[in-house]
């Protein structure tokens, strides 16, 4: 066992963990954080994106003791974001999930492309969504829901 | 999709590093990004006891300045290249290539050094710098060699670097205003490996570069000679292939030759 210490949505967290542990599974079972969903563990389908210190990450593919000392953010830190409130109320409207195993990673990825990129083009969304896997909508939902958060986050003149 | 279990060392200096892998040789790994070597653990395909991570090292983050070419760290992740944070001796080359590499969230962690060691036939990295004619800078305890790309890549999964060596960058010539460059990467969906990838450079040196052809990225030497001297460059693909792929399936040999064709009508082009 190695202890860590990191930031965990604002909150600092100490922990034993054994070096193979992985960031989803510590997030998930030392932290009860399980808005970070597993899918492939091998980086294919974006269901455990998660921030570690502001840059999207795959929670999969990092080992909890790699995050010694960071800021990681899970969906459950972003409770109060704006940028992901507007974005969840058009996943809300546009009917951008089904069984919401996909959800938490398609918010992850949506969320990094505006602050990026406020005004994507259709096919600027779907490029960034390409990394995540939904098996249940057929993604234009999600597609039309980003495009609608992006509207509305324009200030208007 | 567990790993076996392991150690864990994150030595605090490019030296340290190099001293323990010196001392654990044949039971450690280096680890940087990550991005491969995660999910190799995972399958228990490259078992290690001892995981050494290298990704904090200031020193494999280094930018350089040598007047007619920069030195670039192993460590600068392809976000850094796609975001223009790491400069681009390509003339525009390197940047599309990192905005063309996985998705995001791989490309904020995923290193240059990472991908080159990792050697995957497919792979973007080691195709760009051979194009661009890359020298990569090894090291290992108390000594240090320069490396070509083209003998760095030896086969799938498989470079010419020695036990315990780390990539602590590359040097790399900057290209004139004047020169052209291509990259035409065919894959099935974005952000996959590509099926085939051509690159060419074409300025006071030319190189035509195909990955994903047979087991690393390879020049096309006829080609490339044709193009440099303004011959039939084209016509030279063919047989170029010929010496690259082990055993040429139709669809693929195609797909290849339609991928350079693009990258040399595109340096040609007005
Ligand atoms: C879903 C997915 C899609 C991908 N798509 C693409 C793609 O389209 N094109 C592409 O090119 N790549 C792709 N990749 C691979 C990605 O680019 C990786 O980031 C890269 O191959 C490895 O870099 P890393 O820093 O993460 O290395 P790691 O995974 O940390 O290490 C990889 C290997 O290199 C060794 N190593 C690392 N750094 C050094 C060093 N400085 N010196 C010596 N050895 C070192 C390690 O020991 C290990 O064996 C993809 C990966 C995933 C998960
Ligand atoms: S579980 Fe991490 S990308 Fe699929
Ligand atoms: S909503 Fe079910 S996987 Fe996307």
């Amino acid at each position: 066992m190695t202890r860590i210490s990191l930031h965990v949505n604002g909150t600092a967290v100490e922990r034993d963990v054994e070096p193979r542990t992985s960031l989803a599974d510590f997030l998930r079972e030392s932290c009860a954080l399980t808005a970070t969903h597993l899918g492939c563990e091998h980086g294919a389908c974006g269901a455990c994106t998660v921030l570690v210190d502001g840059m999207i990450a795959r929670s999969c593919l990092k080992f909890a003791v790699m995050c010694e000392g960071r800021e990681v953010v899970t969906l459950e830190g972003l409770a109060d974001d704006a940028l992901s409130d507007t974005i969840k109320q058009a996943f809300h409207e546009s009917h951008a999930l089904q069984c919401g195993f996909c959800t938490p990673g398609m918010l992850m990825a949506a969320r990094d492309l505006l602050s990026r990129n406020p005004i994507p083009s259709e096919d600027q969304v779907r490029a960034a969504l390409a990394g995540h896997i939904c098996r249940c909508t057929g993604y234009s939902g999600i597609v039309h829901a980003i495009i609608l958060a992006s509207r509305r986050l324009i200030p208007v003149e | 999709m567990k790993p076996s279990p392991f150690d864990y060392a994150r030595p605090a200096s490019l030296d340290l590093a190099l001293a323990t892998m010196a001392e654990h040789a044949d039971s450690a790994s280096l680890i940087a990004g990550g991005q491969s070597l995660v999910p190799l653990l995972n399958l228990r395909m490259a078992p290690s006891e001892l995981i050494v991570d290298i990704s904090r090292l200031l020193e494999l983050r280094e930018i350089r300045d040598l007047g007619d070419r920069v030195f670039l760290g192993a460590g600068l992740t392809h976000a850094m290249f796609e975001d223009g944070v790491a400069p681009d001796p390509g003339n525009g080359l390197m940047r599309k290539t990192a905005e063309n590499i996985a998705y995001r969230a791989i490309r904020c962690h995923g290193t240059i050094g990472g991908s080159v060691a990792m050697a995957d036939p497919a792979a973007d990295w080691p195709a760009v710098l051979l194009a661009l004619g890359a020298v990569a800078i090894l090291r290992s305890e108390g000594a240090e060699r320069r490396v070509t790309m083209n003998d760095l890549l030896v086969g799938t999964y498989e470079t010419s670097l020695h036990q315990g060596e780390i990539i602590v960058g590359f040097e790399i010539a900057k290209l004139p205003p004047t020169a052209r460059t291509s990259y035409i990467k065919f894959n099935k969906k974005v952000g996959a490996f590509a099926t085939s990838l051509a690159v060419a450079v074409h300025g006071e040196t030319t190189r035509v570069v195909i990955a994903g052809a047979g087991s690393r990225a390879r020049i096309l030497r006829k080609t490339s000679e044709a193009l440099a001297t303004g011959a039939d460059a084209i016509a030279c693909i063919g047989g170029d292939l010929d010496e690259i792929m082990s055993e040429p399936d139709a669809y693929l040999r195609q797909l290849h030759v339609t991928t350079i064709t693009r990258a040399i009508g595109e340096v040609l082009g007005a």
